[in-house]
């Protein structure tokens, strides 16, 4: 005999499991920061206030695998340290994702030499790109929001999800930078 | 030209059957060393009480495969000493090894902090330390088979670098 919901308290909200699931998950996808050049400078200028990675609701950097579901590897990554990333990349549950971030994680940059890895795709699935030497912390935002629209499109996955191969296409106006405004002392001293 | 590095005076003066040569190019004087004798003489100018040159702050390597002009030995090893306590200026070793002989005494029993950069110039050149404690690789990784920084190794690799297993989501 079917459930009649006749009665249901006004604290209860009716809906659909994988949205709710997906909500969840793109309001909450916690970092694990692969940085490794100097991509990482400006992940950390991403997360921190002037440009406030917790609107999105990525800001907690998870240092431990276990812990992260989007991996950002943000700077060139050598052959040596690839079996670290690939243990890392393992080590992450399920479901994850991957950005990789900047013109070296993405091709290998200008390092085309015999020490580092042209494009962790080559050994890794990834799901974003994010071009830029390094990229603005807008345009890693963007590619945490296209994240975020590869999590409401799947979500709960019945197999494993394939990498999508997606690239950020920037299309922010930079803003600029603040204004220095030195008191008279200051700017007689620098004038000098 | 007269070179008055205090080194190199007396150096002449201990090893004059050995006709060491001396340079100098904008105040840093280097000495050209026989492989064989390194050992000694760098044990005479760390303990010679006025010289006393207790650090050992480089060893590095050049390779001069097709150099125009050099008609000297390919590899060029390069030991960096200053004198830190008796305040001489700074001095320059170089010793010249060929291809065949690629070999050259260890620094370590005398400087330990010598153990690293040969590890380097053992990685990058291929010279074998004679009687280094610890004679691996230390920048490439294990099983990678060449000299990177030799002059007639391609900078972009002979393939190692592709040359590794690729995880994708049906094996991760
Ligand atoms: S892409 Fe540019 S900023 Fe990023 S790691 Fe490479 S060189 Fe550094």
């Amino acid at each position: 005999m079917p459930i009649e919901p006749t009665s249901l308290p006004d604290n209860v909200l009716t809906m659909n499991l994988k949205k709710v699931v997906n909500w969840c998950r793109r309001s909450s996808v916690w970092p694990m920061p692969f940085a490794t050049a100097c991509c990482g400078i400006e992940l950390m200028a991403t997360a921190s206030s002037r440009y406030d990675l917790a609107r999105f609701g990525a800001e907690v950097m998870r240092f431990s695998p276990r812990q992260a579901d989007l991996m950002i590897v943000a700077g060139r990554v050598s052959i040596k340290m690839m079996p670290v990333l690939h243990r890392i990349y393992l080590q992450m549950a399920e479901p994850k994702w991957v950005i990789s971030m900047g013109a070296c994680a993405s091709t290998g940059g200008v390092f085309d030499n015999y020490a580092t890895v042209q494009g962790i795709d080559q050994f890794l699935p990834v799901d974003v790109y994010v071009p830029g030497c390094p990229p603005r912390p807008e345009t890693l935002m963007e590619g945490i929001m296209l994240i975020q629209k590869i999590i409401d499109q799947h979500g709960m996955p019945a197999s494993k999800r394939q990498p999508m191969k997606l690239s950020v296409q920037p299309n922010y106006r930079p803003t600029p930078q603040p204004q220095v405004i030195l008191g008279p002392k200051l700017a007689a001293a620098l004038h000098e | 030209m007269t070179i008055d590095h205090p080194a190199a005076v007396k150096l002449k003066e201990r090893f004059g059957h050995l006709h060491l040569k001396v340079a100098s190019f904008r105040g840093q004087t280097q000495i050209e060393v026989p492989g064989e004798n390194l050992t000694q003489v760098v044990t005479f100018l760390r303990d010679d009480s006025t010289l006393g040159y207790d650090m050992l702050c480089d060893v590095t390597c050049v390779d001069y495969l097709n150099y125009p002009g050099w008609d000297k030995a390919r590899f060029g090893m390069v030991y960096t000493f200053n004198s830190v306590a008796a305040g001489q200026p700074r001095l320059i070793l170089r010793v010249f090894l060929g291809e065949a002989q690629l070999a050259i005494d260890s620094l370590v029993p005398l400087y330990a902090g010598a153990e690293w950069m040969e590890r380097e110039v053992f990685d990058m050149f291929g010279v074998r330390f004679r009687g280094h404690p610890d004679l691996r690789r230390i920048l490439t990784w294990d099983g990678f088979k060449s000299h990177p920084l030799r002059k007639d190794y391609p900078v972009t690799g002979l393939g190692e670098r592709e040359n590794y297993p690729v995880l994708d989501r049906d094996s991760a």
